[in-house]
């Protein structure tokens, strides 16, 4: 799914001819996985979503299985559905198989059980992820499949792209003929997203491994009317037991069933796999047993230490379940002493980890029982974790625990990989041990996603597998991906080697290191990854002999002391000349292979050349012809640098944090955003999970070319500007003049035109360091000069320009005092005065979701509670290093938390129920001890109106009040009324998710919660898709827009959740589009919030996975709402019971056709391209609902057209 | 009566061509205008920002954001034969061919000659009778001189020309400082027919929301008389086929048209206004009018009153504004 050579030698076919090609683990299983099955049920979940997408694409291609069927995805509502479907699937006898991982696997687990205790041939394959606990973790590790060992499924562990391959066939042909499910895994991200040359099983090679008489007899066992029998049955303490036990031979043959398709396909292959297989010294003392990447990279060094005469070896575990121990006693070398096992897991409380665990028992059921030990003496075996969460365990960490096994005694459990300075539990690690074999060549580039330096490498490797493949060469390519998404830096990890490469971590010292953005070496320590001599290609916008004196101090002393050979390329003018905007990714490849000249410069260029025609070709020529030209022209704008004797730099590389952030941001926080985090010892981490809040101010990421300036002379002082801007970049302030005295020279302000807040003044700011670039502000912007229209009061100009200045003015801005809450006027342009609690997000730029979280925490920030899904919201709401939700400067805002995805409605509803609690708690305590209270304080603080501002703020008072009178009360009620006091003031509970959770896997406690009745309010960010992972589908994607598991379009409607909110007459529904009518946001969400019973806002959000630039986003959601695609509309409860309608619509029929919607985004389009002829059937399909809808709206409103009332003013008036 | 004539050697039973308009978008459409008896159909321009527009914004969509984030390689799926403007547009060529009798003929509407090449060649290959070539541009750039903007619009068409082997028609502004100079070249080019002329689609302004604002007008028959002007010059001087579009709505403006030079009579906005039907009302009542008027056949008419044949010369030159203009004198 690279945007270069998009799979394209891919095609087992074709590659079997070529006997290799260069794919991730994911493709690498999916290719097998999709040729032996008919069937593939699937719910998407990182770090497996792209087998299952793969699988899709290419049934959606015609591409067919052994058998001749082009096997049918179906996307589930969860995993848990997903496992259902795939066990009754099974049961009527297809061949059927998934993806998962971590969450999504923990959902299998239930039909995992009936699965394997039915004896049925299947094969899962997981994408090892770790499971949630203290936080959500997208890497790997293997805390997801060991939550699985006691299923009954078997296990096998792949630790390479190749083996992944290979094993989703072994799995498949020995759970045919075991009749025991198989788990197949490989770790998450670092097999599942590493490329590497791979030689693939051609059909013919694939199908031997099938037994198609097993295939008959799977067959044969389904359940069919035909043969009628009955399964899943009850059973009885008197049978249950003995028919468990029944199964015991199924399992006990398996292993031997894995050994025999290991033998075939090595007859067919030469690759030779056992159940374990051991590598090293024959006659090893020291022996590191484990499973996965790990055992890779255990190899790598072992084969070092072997050659430097250390007897020491590893035992890879491919089998886990059934384990088989025999073949592990008899793998170990007989003179083993002493043993390690490394599990990628952890498991509080237990004896040891699991593999620890078994190896031991394994062990030592053989010294006691054997007639003939294989061991002189029982070995010594320790237990240790490494790896989780996809931490890098790497050479010298084996060589940590070898030199562990050597020490006098061994510590009985240790992890390794991190410095554990609370239990004291880690190996001290010595990173000299580095350096890879020289044969290795080794590249590293930094770049940013929107400049496509992954999809260019991802192409490199292709390329250098392609030509070095006749010779025995391999590649591999591994690439680090940001946690935010606007301004994305990614790190490549390229290895190119005349032998297999094991090297499962990342690359230390590279030989060429590449910075395609100059701002990166300010940011990160670049240059650590260049060996000593290494080539340093730079993309600078500057001429050649100009480079150096850009360098900061750090950077020109690395470059001397590693004598570094340096070179450059202004890409970016390149890429500007050739109309490719930021894309400099086939220039910086074509620099790479002219100085790295892996292979000849004018080949790669050629293959180069074929796949820019071979991925754009196609649905883009003029985008073919461009990268051609800039690929003609990138060698004659490549200049070595001339580096002087010393260095001349007169600036240090900027802080990442500034020196004023709090004490936990410099120690912590700074590190992991200087990308130190790794080296952060244990005591550095709360325990819990537990992090302050607001920590994404300190981040200054500079990430936009240009930033908005504000006119006050033009400007209408509307706000609207603040109100869209998704990163809270733009801020918008009402002040004292007296207050301005000290204002930077060009901080700006003008009279402020209303009359609210006195004679005071008004501005607007702009963080620039944050901001980044989207130009939404810019497009709201009503106000324009009069005699220069095109000038409007916000303009995009040069960042570059702008930030000195405007960082010291958004400093001064910050420091002004902020409004009174009580004071502000409810309207929706007023509301923009509030402090945003929300700000400097990683979201997307331009993103649709943001803008209406930062107005809840306008709204209701200092007293809100937030349960948030899993999903985009919680990861640029949660997702560290920083964390955008801040306290105001009473220390008050959003508490923040994210279980899960399917249960964040019952988790926000928990929330409420103890929220209540404690108000109830408090409330009964104030009336214990009324008697000791000033009367008037007692009664108001329990009878209080808190319905606004000003009501909130009294009661305020009134608790400072009683805590102030509590002091003097020596009573255990009152220390017990101080510790809750806080909660008589009215909290705010905020259920948010986007459309995944609210309309798919989270439905279910959706639907529960509003039907409880209690006071919450759900927001679902309805983006139409499943955008975190990728743009899968859902049941909120509109009929007629194409997404991943729906690439004909959906033929469906998308389900009207806001009708079946309806439906239950107490739920406070509303429909919103900020970019249509603000002041009905607003409206919406602050009646939801007052409204004690659940509310539901649906928010209508732009996002990056429908397929247009997000600078059109507002007019997007005006033509959404225009052409009736997302009618607003509030319903309100509180209407019912004063006897007036519940619904009132919020905009008018449909003015514009809905094509003038859907033709300006993608994910419509391509419908059209692909079948014009279906995409006008789903258009008049659409046009039909659209229509409907709006009748059944209206007349549910009781009237035709809109009405006119408060909520559809414009702000701006 | 015989009402054939040739235009961009094409055999055509009467002068009356359906213009390139939304009632030539669909094969329905081209089918309604044929049965309604249009001499041949022309078919809405591929136009070239629109090729170059859909390339550019699927990269951005497709491929730009990809790569970025780890759990989002992408976000958009690639569906199996997703085609192009310039497919679809091929495709409804070669629908529209096989669906009529009539010659078809397609267009192209670009600014430059890069990447036109390749979609003349696929429409002739579609199977269209004829190419038009509307090479609008409006030349605002005041470094631009009027001598480089013909070159690059005789440059276009001569590759266009040399590329295909069907029929090439220029469809022209009427703002070029000598357009019977540049037709001229044109025919030089080997250019087989000229269109006269466009017409642009000039903007409006919001006056509320201080915005331009395209807008659509159709034609009146206001704008006949310079077409008819140039008709008349450009007839008495070139071999190459002139047909005229813009204006004409009534028998008596097609008249005007043949008589000046017109071998081809395109209609577009009567059409929008009255239905495809009245290309049989302007046929019918051609037929009569010749009749009436007592001439043997369309081709004693066509040309008849052009700058060479006309009694009065003059009155396409600089005396007739002279007199107009003292005809105008209180």
């Amino acid at each position: 799914m690279a945007p270069l050579d998009h799979g394209a030698p891919a095609d087992a076919r074709s590659a079997a001819t070529t006997r290799t090609i260069a794919v991730d683990g994911n493709e690498a299983v999916a290719m097998v996985a999709h040729r032996l099955n008919e069937i593939a049920v699937l719910y998407p979940i990182t770090p497996s979503s792209p087998m299952g997408e793969l699988a899709d694409d290419w049934s959606a291609h015609g591409r067919e299985n052994l058998w001749g069927r082009i096997p049918e995805i179906v996307e589930m509502q969860s995993e848990a559905g997903a496992a259902g479907a795939c066990h009754g699937a099974l049961q009527a006898g297809a061949l059927v198989t998934t993806f998962t991982a971590s969450q999504g696997l923990l959902l299998m687990i239930p039909n995992m059980y009936k699965i394997a205790g039915e004896l049925t041939p299947f094969v899962m394959h997981v994408a090892a992820r770790t499971v949630a606990t203290h936080a959500l973790s997208i890497f790997g590790d293997h805390s997801d499949v060991m939550a699985c060992r006691q299923t009954g499924f078997a296990m096998l562990a792949s630790g390479s792209v190749q083996e992944a391959h290979d094993f989703a066939a072994i799995a498949q042909a020995a759970s045919l003929r075991a009749r025991i499910p198989f788990l197949h895994f490989f770790d998450g991200f670092r097999t599942s997203h590493e490329i590497a040359r791979l030689e693939p099983l051609d059909d013919e090679t694939l199908h031997a491994l099938i037994d198609d008489e097993a295939v008959a007899a799977h067959r044969a066992r389904a359940l069919t009317p035909d043969r009628p029998v009955v399964r899943g049955t009850a059973q009885n303490p008197d049978t249950f037991f003995q028919a468990r036990e029944a199964a015991n031979p199924f399992h006990d043959a398996c292993p031997g069933h894995v050994r025999a398709a290991m033998d075939a396909l090595a007859d067919a292959t030469g690759r030779r796999y056992g159940l374990v297989d051991y590598v090293g010294d024959p006659e090893a003392e020291r022996v590191v047993v484990m499973m996965g990447s790990g055992a890779e990279t255990a190899h790598e060094t072992v084969d070092r230490l072997t050659a430097a005469g250390e007897k020491v070896g590893v035992l890879k575990v491919r089998l886990y379940r059934p384990f088989p121990a025999e073949d592990l006693i008899a793998a170990l070398p007989a003179t083993t002493r002493r043993i390690a096992v490394l599990d990628r897991t952890k498991e509080p409380g237990a004896v040891g980890e699991p593999l620890f665990l078994d190896v031991t028992a394994a062990l030592a059921e053989h010294m006691a029982t054997a007639e003939a030990p294989r061991f002189a003496a029982m070995p010594r075996v320790t237990g240790g974790r490494y790896g989780l969460s996809g931490k890098e365990f790497d050479p010298p960490m084996v060589k940590a625990v070898f030199d562990a096994l050597a020490a006098e005694r061994p510590p009985a459990r240790f992890t390794v990989g991190i410095t554990d300075d609370v239990t004291g539990l880690s190996l001290p690690v010595d990173a000299t041990f580095g350096g890879e074999p020289e044969d290795v060549y080794r590249a590293v580039f930094y770049g940013l996603g929107s400049d496509g330096t992954v999809g260019a490498n991802k192409n490199s490797i292709k390329i250098i597998a392609a030509e070095t493949a006749r010779t025995g060469g391999h590649a591999q390519g591994y690439f680090v991906y940001d946690s935010r998404k606007a301004g994305a830096v990614t790190v490549s990890h390229l290895r190119f080697a005349p032998r297999p490469i094991r090297s499962a971590y990342l690359i230390g010292e590279a030989q060429f290191v590449a910075c395609h953005q100059m701002a990166l070496l300010e940011r990160y320590d670049v240059l650590a990854h260049a060996a000593p001599g290494a080539t340093l290609l730079l993309n600078a916008p500057h001429a050649a002999d100009a480079v150096w004196d850009t360098l900061p101090t750090e950077v020109q002393e690395a470059i001397l002391a590693k004598d570094l050979k340096v070179w450059t390329i202004d890409a970016a003018a390149v890429a500007k000349e050739a109309g490719l905007g930021r894309r400099i990714n086939t220039i910086m490849q074509t620099c790479f292979f002219e100085l790295s000249r892996i292979v000849a410069p004018e080949v790669a260029i050629g293959r180069i050349r074929e796949a820019i025609e071979k991925t754009y070709g196609r649905k883009s020529p003029e985008i073919v012809r461009r990268n051609r030209s800039a690929v003609d022209r990138a060698l004659d704008h490549l200049y070595r640098v001339a580096v002087p004797k010393a260095p001349s730099a007169t600036r240090r590389r900027p802080p990442p944090v500034p020196e004023t952030a709090p004490d936990f941001v410099q120690r912590v926080t700074a590190a992991m955003l200087a990308g130190h985090g790794d080296g952060l010892p244990v005591s550095a981490f709360p325990p819990d999970g537990t992090w302050p809040t607001g920590t994404a101010q300190f981040e200054k990421r500079n990430i936009a070319a240009e930033i908005p300036v504000w006119d006050p002379a033009v400007c209408i002082q509307c706000n609207k500007c603040a109100m869209v801007c998704p990163h809270a970049a733009v801020r918008v302030k009402v002040a004292d003049p007296a207050a301005l005295a000290e204002a930077p020279a060009t901080f700006k302000h003008v009279p402020y035109r209303g009359k609210e807040f006195g004679e005071a003044a008004y501005m607007v700011q702009v963080a620039p360091e944050d901001c980044t670039g989207c130009t939404l502000c810019v497009a709201v912007c009503p106000a324009k000069d009069k005699a220069d229209p095109k000038h409007k009061a916000l303009e995009m100009a040069p960042h570059a320009d702008l930030v000195a200045p405007e960082r010291e003015n958004f400093a001064f801005f910050l420091d002004l005092p902020e409004a009174d809450r009580a004071a502000v006027p409810q309207t929706a342009k007023h509301v923009q005065l509030l402090e945003p609690l929300f700000e400097f997000s990683g979201a997307c730029s331009g993103c649709g979701e943001t803008p209406y979280i930062k107005l809840m925490t306008q709204l209701f920030g200092d007293r809100a509670i937030v349960a948030n899904a899993t999903g985009c919201s919680s990861i640029y709401g949660g997702n560290l290093p920083t964390t955008p939700y801040r306290a105001d400067r009473h220390g008050r805002g959003p508490a923040w938390s994210n279980s899960l995805f399917e249960d964040n409605a019952e988790f926000g509803l928990g929330m409420r129920l103890a929220v209540d609690k404690a108000m109830e708690s408090a409330q009964a305590l104030v009336l214990a001890l009324a008697d000791r209270l000033d009367d008037a304080l007692a009664t108001g603080l329990l009878t209080v109106d808190q319905h606004d501002e000003a009501g909130i703020a009294a009661q305020r008072e009134r608790v400072a009040a009683l805590r102030a009178a509590l002091a003097g009360i020596d009573d255990p009620r009152a220390r017990a009324l101080d510790a809750v006091a806080d909660y008589l003031v009215r909290k705010s509970v905020w259920i948010v998710g986007g459309d995944g959770w609210a309309y798919d896997i989270g439905f279910g406690g959706v639907d529960h919660v509003l039907g409880l009745g209690r006071d919450v309010n759900l927001l679902v960010l309805d983006t139409e898709v499943y955008s975190n992972t990728g743009g899968q589908q859902s049941k909120a994607t509109p009929l007629g827009a194409a997404a991943k598991f729906a690439m004909a379009g959906r033929a469906i409607p998308k389900k009207d959740l806001g009708m079946a909110a309806m439906a239950y007459e107490h739920v406070y529904v509303a429909r919103v589009a900020f970019g249509a009518k603000d002041a009905q946001t607003v409206k919406a969400f602050q009646e939801a919030e007052s409204y004690r019973g659940p509310s539901l806002i649906i928010a209508y959000s732009p996002c990056i996975a429908h397929g247009y630039d997000l600078a059109h986003g507002l007019d997007q959601q005006k033509a959404a709402v225009d052409s009736g695609h997302w009618p607003l509309f509030r319903f309100d409860p509180r209407r019912l019971a004063a006897g007036q309608k519940p619904l009132q619509l919020d905009c008018g029929p449909p003015r514009i056709p809905l094509s003038d919607y859907t033709r300006n985004e993608a994910r419509y389009r391509m419908v059209e391209r692909q079948d014009p002829e279906r995409w006008k059937m789903l258009l008049k399909a659409a046009e039909e609902d659209v229509r409907l809808r709006w009748d059944l709206y209206s007349y549910m409103a009781g009237f035709s057209e809109a009405p006119a009332d408060d909520a559809t003013a414009p702000a701006a008036d | 009566m015989d009402l054939s004539t040739r235009y961009c050697g094409l055999a055509l039973p009467h002068p009356f061509v359906a213009g390139a308009s939304p009632l030539s978008e669909t094969t329905e459409g081209v089918k309604r205008l044929a049965d309604a008896g249009a001499a041949a159909v022309v078919l809405p321009s591929l136009f070239e920002e629109e090729v170059r527009e859909e390339q550019l914004a699927t990269a951005a969509a497709f491929d730009f954001p990809s790569e970025s984030f780890g759990e989002a390689l992408t976000y958009l799926p690639e569906p199996p034969g997703m085609a192009t403007v310039a497919e679809r547009h091929v495709e409804r060529i070669a629908a529209a061919k096989a669906a009529v009798d009539v010659p078809v003929i397609a267009s192209l509407n670009g600014t430059t000659d890069a990447g036109w090449l390749e979609h003349a060649r696929a429409i002739e290959a579609a199977g269209a009778d004829a190419l038009e070539l509307n090479i609008y541009f409006v030349a605002t750039d005041p470094e631009e001189p009027g001598s480089a903007v013909e070159d690059r619009v005789v440059a276009a068409a001569a590759h266009v020309r040399r590329a295909v082997t069907i029929p090439v028609a220029v469809k022209l502004s009427p703002y070029f400082s000598s357009l019977a100079h540049l037709a001229g070249r044109l025919e030089a080019a080997g250019i087989d027919g000229l269109v006269l002329f466009n017409r642009f689609f000039q903007p409006d302004i919001d006056i509320e929301a201080l915005e331009v604002v395209p807008r659509l007008r159709l034609s009146d028959p206001s704008e006949l008389a310079l077409r008819l002007a140039w008709l008349g010059i450009l007839s008495a001087r070139l071999r190459t086929s002139l047909a005229v579009t813009g204006g004409v709505h009534t028998v008596d403006d097609a008249v005007k048209a043949l008589m000046s030079g017109a071998d081809a009579v395109q209609t577009v906005s009567a059409l929008l206004r009255a239905g495809p039907h009245h290309l049989s009302v302007l046929r019918a009542g051609l037929a009569r009018w010749l009749a009436e008027h007592e001439y043997d056949s369309l081709g004693q008419m066509k040309g008849s009153m052009n700058l060479r044949r006309c009694p009065d010369p003059a009155a396409y030159q600089r005396q007739n504004y002279r007199r107009m203009l003292h005809s105008w004198r209180p």
